[in-house]
């Protein structure tokens, strides 16, 4: 028997994981809503998509070329940050709006500070909030069947009741990626089970989310209305929020316990804008908010080396 | 006479209080909303400046060191109060677009510094035009984060319109981060300059050469800021002694 040694440099736990790879599963998990969304909006969704996504992988490429560096748009992340941003569009926006979007995520939010890895919020949401609050008309006109509707949240939040179903299903007003929450689950569950994303932050953001909120409505004097808390988990961006978004390895904490704080964290704030903000949906501040916050969780839950550290002798 | 223009043209260039020293933030990203909002608040900045420094350098002598500050404060808030009713009674439109802002020249660090660091020390002379200086060079700061901002967020340069009446205003741009992404592009834009201007002139420019830029740095000392071996050293050795 050949008892040799094989002697080899760290690492020595190989995986199958690779940007490209963990982009592509993402990718692969986010084209049921794309493909409902386009059913649900027609070619123009299709239309916005498209274009984001390759202005998108341009302006990553344009830029890296530009500052003579390596060009990564290879990974795809470029792509993922595209097709999340059209996801967040509303489906009649002009074609400039992606373009522009595109341009604040990957120049702004992503590339300045210094690429994949670096940047400190999720550059499609920093794009949506941008685009958000510059045109504003645009961003929340929302028409289905050729008609000018609010979305299901905003309707919920002026005091009418919600469909549940059709909200569960997609077939209502919204952008283009957020409409069905079904398909979302589809993703997000396929996410967790190929381990990509971590169940924790989806989990607790959600369910901390219901439990503010039904608290919530006690203190108010509403009764336990199923219907009521239904419509606000399905609707609006919760679900692409909380499975694609939150999730986000650049921007959200590596470890367990932080994840738990950011996803309760999450849902606090989410529960705040929506209950008490001006507008109907609080997904996408909620999450750029505790974006910022991620370096301060991180360093509260630094997990202990070995042991539990010595018993302090006064 | 070369030590004057020495002043103004440190005022203005080479230690302009928006964008080498980084003075007098607040005022920067409230009222540069437009570029005559720029212009207003520079220019009465500058006048107070340059009573105050006049002031402060003729009571050099007088002020016991002890009791500076408070007495700076009283001689800035005596002028401010001036020129705040001054622009009450004849211009009153930049009043009320100024708002707040006036009265809290009082406090502006530009101002407080140049008594601290310059006024205090120097004839009355040069502490004059040293407030020229500096407050030409505010102006400067605020005039031109506000033409961007303005262009940008309502498609007007000093309310004459420039962009075509297609253009969607970037309204971000006019609210308050909006400041931040233009004060940001202008420094990165001078630092450009300045960088490339000080290695032509063969001047050893203290730059990080790292290729990948700051991804992955571990230099915890440098915070993106340029360093050299000797001063991350240095800085561990002080380290290490603390």
């Amino acid at each position: 028997m050949d008892y040799t040694m094989k002697i080899s440099s760290s690492p020595h736990i190989r995986d199958w994981a690779s940007t490209t790879k963990l982009m592509g599963q993402v990718i692969v998990a986010l084209m049921p809503a794309t493909i409902f969304g386009i059913y649900n909006f027609g070619i123009k969704a299709l239309v916005v998509v498209l274009i984001s996504i390759i202005s998108c992988v341009i302006f990553e490429a344009g830029f890296q070329k530009l500052i003579h560096k390596k060009v990564t748009v290879g990974d795809l992340s470029a792509v993922v940050t595209g097709l999340l941003l059209a996801l967040n569009l509303p489906p009649d926006v002009p074609f400039w709006i992606p373009i522009l979007g595109s341009f604040f995520a990957i120049i702004i939010v992503k590339q300045l500070f210094g690429g994949l890895g670096q940047n400190f919020m999720n550059p499609a949401l920093g794009a949506r909030c941008f685009l958000l609050i510059s045109f504003t008309g645009r961003m929340t006109t929302f028409t289905y069947d050729a008609v000018t509707t609010a979305t299901p949240l905003a309707q919920l939040k002026a005091g009418e009741g919600a469909d549940v179903l059709s909200m569960f299903l997609g077939t209502t007003a919204g952008t283009i990626g957020e409409t069905s929450a079904v398909a979302l689950l589809i993703g997000g569950i396929f996410l967790i089970v190929r381990k990509v994303i971590n169940y924790r932050i989806p989990v607790y953001y959600l369910g901390s989310f219901s439990i503010f909120l039904m608290i919530y409505s006690f203190a108010v004097g509403r009764s336990l209305d199923l219907t009521f808390l239904l419509a606000h988990l399905f609707g609006g961006g919760l679900m692409l929020g909380a499975f694609f978004m939150a999730t986000d390895y650049v921007t959200s904490p590596i470890t367990p316990k932080g994840k738990i704080i950011f996803g309760v964290l999450l849902g606090f704030l989410t529960f705040l804008f929506r209950t008490f903000g001006g507008s109907a949906e609080g997904v996408s501040y909620a999450i750029i908010l505790s974006n910022l916050l991620v370096p301060l969780i991180e360093r509260v839950t630094v997990p202990k080396s070995f042991g539990k550290g010595a018993e302090k002798h006064e | 006479m070369n030590k004057t223009v020495e002043r103004l043209k440190c005022g203005m260039i080479t230690e302009n209080p928006t964008f080498v020293q980084m003075l007098g933030m607040c005022p920067t990203m409230a009222v540069t909303t437009s570029a005559i909002n720029g212009v207003g608040m520079g220019l009465t900045t500058t006048v107070i400046l340059v009573l105050s420094n006049m002031m402060i350098s003729m009571l050099r002598k007088v002020i016991p060191d002890k009791v500076r500050i408070p007495a700076y404060i009283v001689v800035i808030a005596s002028f401010v109060t001036i020129v705040q009713f001054l622009l009450e009674g004849f211009v009153p439109s930049l009043y009320d677009s100024l708002g707040i802002y006036i009265p809290l020249i009082v406090v502006n660090c530009i101002i407080l510094g140049r008594a601290e660091s310059f006024a205090s020390k120097n004839s009355i002379w040069l502490s004059m035009f040293d407030g020229i200086g500096m407050g030409l060079g505010f102006t400067i700061g605020l005039t031109s984060i506000g033409i961007f901002r303005e262009l940008l967020g309502n498609g007007t340069i000093f309310n004459f319109r420039i962009m075509p009446e297609s253009y969607e205003p970037l309204t971000i741009l006019i609210l308050a981060p909006g400041a931040f992404f233009v004060l940001a592009f202008l420094i990165a834009a001078q630092n450009k300059v300045r960088i490339h201007k000080a290695k032509k002139a063969g001047a050893s420019v203290t730059v990080c050469e790292r290729e990948e830029g700051c991804a992955g740095c571990t230099n915890t000392f440098c915070g993106g800021k340029a360093f050299t071996e000797e001063s991350v050293k240095r800085e561990k050795d002080a380290a290490k002694e603390a």
